[in-house]
């Protein structure tokens, strides 16, 4: 079992990245693109049998705790 | 006074915070990060540095060691606790400051002399400063763009939480001026109870004219101030 969490910055924190990234993008030539956002991308390996539920509410707390700042960032959870 | 200088793997600027503390006449220690007790401590300083490798988030990770329980505690009794640079980062993520410090504007680390402006006199970390004094000290960071929330940044303000901010030499504070990017040009502020503050600036590499500026001493001197202050309170 593995548990996926993406971490983004929220939409009002300054992403001095993103946007360099998002520049670099268009002076290649790719239009249309509106905004990039750069982020982390966490994989945590889960025992196998371990129980969902429990290891979600495990992980929203850690995520909330350590894993992101909320003051700065948003993330995501999923487990497969 | 006692001082308790932190020190985590890869703090780097404990021995210049040592080295302050005893050039300007007071004691100073190193607690390890592994401590669970600060010992007989007046002040706190959170020492700048690369806390556990920046891993993460810058101070993320020095937030959860023994002795930051033990500073909280310590904070929480109304002890005065300093965080300069990566202590200022590990203090915001401690959630003993409010908002956060995130990557400069132009992602380049700055290493230079800035300005500061005193945005008030009124906390132990500002009370000596003369008024109207600009003061000039280095900067070494690289996440040092201070951000918090509407909500949050009009608290500091009404509350008159930020100490310091950053400006040309006559005191302005111009976009020029910020480094970083920081919101309202802050290098500084503090808690509601005005106990606890932090700041991205070193005023411990600039406590003597060898070192180009001896302007970072007026705020270690308002805290000595601040603590002689208590002392007699408490004796009286």
């Amino acid at each position: 079992m593995k548990a996926k969490i993406i971490i983004t910055p929220k939409k009002a924190v300054l992403d001095p990245q993103g946007k360099t990234v998002q520049t670099a993008l268009a002076h290649m030539g790719y239009t249309g693109v509106t905004g990039v956002h750069i982020g982390k991308y966490i994989e945590i390996d889960l025992a196998p049998g371990t129980d969902q539920a429990a290891a979600s509410k495990a992980l929203n707390e850690a995520a909330h705790k350590l894993l992101s700042n909320p003051v700065i960032e948003d993330y995501k959870l999923e487990i497969e | 006074m006692n001082f308790a200088i932190l020190q985590f793997p890869a703090s780097n600027c404990d021995q210049d915070a040592v080295h302050a503390v005893r050039l300007l006449g007071h004691s100073a220690r190193l607690v390890w990060h592994k401590d669970a007790s600060l010992g007989d401590t007046d002040a706190v300083i959170v020492p700048g540095g690369f806390s556990y490798g920046d891993y993460l988030r810058c101070g993320a990770i020095a937030r959860f060691s023994p002795v930051m329980q033990a500073v909280k505690q310590f904070a929480d009794n109304g002890g005065l606790v300093l965080g300069v640079c990566n202590g200022f980062q590990v203090l915001t993520e401690a959630g003993l400051l409010p908002g956060a410090l995130i990557r400069n504007r132009d992602l380049q680390f700055h290493c230079e002399n800035v300005f500061l402006k005193t945005a008030t006199a009124d906390s132990p970390f500002t009370s000596r400063i003369p008024a109207g004094k600009v003061l000039r000290v280095p900067i070494a960071h690289g996440e040092g763009c201070y951000f918090a929330d509407e909500e949050t940044l009009a608290q500091l303000k009404a509350n008159h939480q930020i100490l310091w901010q950053y400006c040309d030499a006559t005191g302005d504070l111009t976009d020029s001026a910020n480094p970083n990017g920081a919101l309202q040009n802050i290098a500084g502020i503090c808690n509601e109870a005005r106990n606890v503050a932090g700041l991205m600036p070193h005023p411990e590499r600039a406590c003597e004219p060898l070192l180009g500026s001896a302007d970072g001493k007026w705020i270690f001197e308002s805290i000595f101030a601040a603590l002689k202050n208590k002392s007699v309170a408490q004796v009286a």
